[in-house]
């Protein structure tokens, strides 16, 4: 990418993506780690970001939205600043993962892909997470938390609110 | 943090570190590790694959194919760079072994991968981790640079004049890329939509290169291959399954976890003895034997069974990842099958028409027949929609998921028709979730 260019990636971000095409056999190979490093930095993939994952690879915009709506992980909407990911499958299901989705859309007042107001949160019903002997299993945003119960829930929840005091940050959105 | 658990009848081979602090390197090397890489090194490829081959090591992602074979397909020549793949997208439901390796040995994989680059002639090896594992790729990249500090990585690997090249990779979130050929075009930067085969990847794989796809505990359990002897590994197992495997136990049992135990082991005792039998004094309904893409098993179909590739299948399952999950009789077995269907819905690539319209068709009539209003032909219909698939999808996800709808259907056709007209269900509370 041209130095004339306007960057929304921090100079973090862009040396992380710098180091990474340089590494495989084609630059291309660093487009779906990139992706998700992007988001996790910008909260979501706007098309600011397409744009530049786009120019900085070297493909156009609608190939880099062809490959990115295929993944999961990858979103086109902000999410809360936690992203509670409850995984409902069968190891997790028959250890009581719905009742713990449950209490979570209580505690939060939102459903499956819904934002809390105040952006702390967001929450999600996940397939297997790969924690199946530890269930039922949850991950908030890259933090994976196992063998809840309801009762787990509202600690959980607090934990989270004060990390984000600590930080000063109470809105994302 | 992922809880450890034990029994007497584990033999701990691949789980041997596991709990020691070996993801620090100098610990690694402190119990022994990095030595089979180096004897690999001195003792040539084809020495490497005629020890894989006496092992009776079958790959651990599912389909169990012996791996020395594998290998063994990889040309010697070739225009073309050839790569080793490592596969650790992980994500098949009841499956969590390789979640456990990278994070208490992640050099084995690592040393695993040289072994087989250097078996095959790679001097570039990719380890690629579900999205998901975020903290278990970071501990792989600090274990990579700890091997590239120490010269176990590089243009001269162990001082020697060998050259082997390791880079991590993320995915993020798609089961489907945990198909080979999917994983391939993933790693690409691609779509994880499946490739024909033939070609075999062994033959034109990564970048158009020959290239050996592994599962991690696969590849984890090479240097420990190595270091045995392939004859001694062989022992461990039962006939042309050799050694042990990492089951991960799950659902209603006392305790639940991951268990390394000689291939063969009967089920029946790895679920009472091993993982403490079903939880609070239930009583057994069916067990799920490798994970969610295998045919449902019954009680009386465990009382003998051995847990290796060839003795699950010839009772008309699979030991595909190694996840056994077991479900008491408290459970809605429609409500289990609707959750299995669901998954494979959502991650049908939908690339080809009978698996992208038929688990979609399942997932409906299943929704529809659990919330109660099922007729008597929908039954039926269910079978006809997966039998259907069976063996016409462009990539076995079809199978994957239309084989364990129809053993649910043959097995607990019984549960299914005490659900006709209108009748509640007799165990779930979840009806409503499941109103589409
Ligand atoms: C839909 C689908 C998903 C798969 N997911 C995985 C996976 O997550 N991990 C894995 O090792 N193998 C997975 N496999 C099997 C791989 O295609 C491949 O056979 C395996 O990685 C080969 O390694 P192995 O010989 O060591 O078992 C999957 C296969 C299919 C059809
Ligand atoms: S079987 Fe399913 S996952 Fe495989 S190619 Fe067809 S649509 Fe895609
Ligand atoms: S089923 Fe929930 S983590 Fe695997």
């Amino acid at each position: 990418m041209s130095n004339e260019t306007m960057t929304i990636f921090s100079p973090k971000l862009a040396a992380r993506f710098d180091a990474l095409v340089q590494k495989y056999p084609a630059r291309r190979s660093a487009l779906v780690p990139m992706l998700l490093y992007a988001q996790d930095e910008i909260g979501y993939l706007s098309d600011a970001v397409i744009a530049e994952v786009a120019e900085r690879i070297g493909i156009t915009e609608l190939d880099v939205r062809n490959v990115a709506t295929y993944y999961s992980m990858l979103r086109f909407k902000p999410a809360g600043k936690y992203n509670v990911q409850v995984c409902t499958n069968i190891s997790c299901m028959l250890r009581g993962a719905y009742d713990v989705f449950e209490r979570f859309q209580d505690e939060l007042g939102v459903g499956h892909k819904g934002v809390t107001p105040d952006g702390l949160f967001s929450l999600e019903e996940v397939e297997c997470i790969g924690a199946c002997c530890w269930a039922p299993a949850i991950q908030v945003n890259y933090d994976f938390h196992d063998e809840l119960t309801p009762e787990s829930v509202s600690g959980i929840l607090a934990e989270y609110r004060g990390k984000a005091k600590a930080e000063g940050t109470v809105s994302h959105a | 943090m992922p809880r450890l658990v034990s029994h007497p009848d584990e033999v701990k081979i691949v789980t041997r570190r596991f709990g020691m602090g070996a993801a620090n390197i100098d610990r690694y090397i402190e119990l022994g590790g990095y030595e089979a890489a180096k004897k690999c090194l001195e003792q040539g490829p084809d020495w490497i694959i005629n020890e894989m081959k006496a092992s009776n090591l079958r790959g651990r992602g599912g389909a169990g194919f012996p791996t020395g074979l594998k290998w063994s397909f990889v040309p010697k020549q070739s225009a073309k760079p050839k790569y080793v793949l490592v596969n650790g997208d992980e994500s098949e439901p009841g499956t969590c072994k390789d979640h456990l390796i990278f994070l208490h040995d992640p050099h084995s994989v690592i040393e695993g991968t040289i072994i087989a680059g250097l078996a095959i002639g790679a001097k570039l090896g990719f380890i690629y981790l579900r999205g998901e594992y975020r903290y278990l790729l970071e501990i792989m990249e600090k274990a990579v640079a700890d091997a590239y500090a120490k010269g176990f990585l590089g243009k001269n690997i162990f001082g020697s004049d060998t050259e082997f090249q390791v880079i991590t990779q993320s995915g993020a979130g798609a089961y489907e890329v945990g198909e080979e050929s999917a994983l391939m075009e993933s790693l690409e930067g691609k779509r994880g939509v499946p490739r024909i085969k033939p070609p075999f990847p062994a033959v034109v794989g990564l970048y158009g290169g020959p290239t050996v796809i592994n599962n991690a505990e696969t590849i984890a359990t090479v240097p420990h291959v190595i270091a045995m002897g392939g004859a001694s590994y062989a022992a461990v197992g039962s006939e042309r399954n050799g050694g042990t495997r990492l089951f991960g136990i799950s659902g209603h049992v006392e305790r639940p976890g991951v268990y390394e135990l000689p291939m063969g082991y009967n089920l029946k005792k790895m679920i009472y003895e091993v993982a403490g039998g079903v939880r609070g004094g239930r009583k057994l309904k069916a067990v799920v034997p490798g994970g969610s893409s295998t045919p449902v098993l019954l009680p009386e179909e465990i009382e003998n069974l051995g847990m290796d590739f060839d003795q699950v299948g010839k009772a008309g399952s699979m030991l595909g990842s190694g996840g056994v999950v077991v479900i008491d009789d408290h459970t809605c077995i429609v409500e289990f099958a609707l959750r299995t269907i669901s998954f494979y819905q959502h991650e049908s690539c939908g690339w080809c028409i009978p698996c992208r319209e038929g688990t979609d068709w399942l997932k409906k009539s299943l929704t529809r027949f659990h919330a109660g209003f099922g007729i008597e032909k929908d039954i039926d219909t269910i079978r006809y929609i997966a039998e259907n698939m069976l063996g016409r999808t462009f990539c076995p996800l079809g199978d994957a998921a239309a084989m364990p709808t129809l053993g649910f259907v043959k097995k607990f056709r019984k549960e299914f028709e005490d659900h006709l007209n209108g009748k509640p269900c007799p165990f779930a509370k979840h009806t409503e979730v499941a109103v589409v």
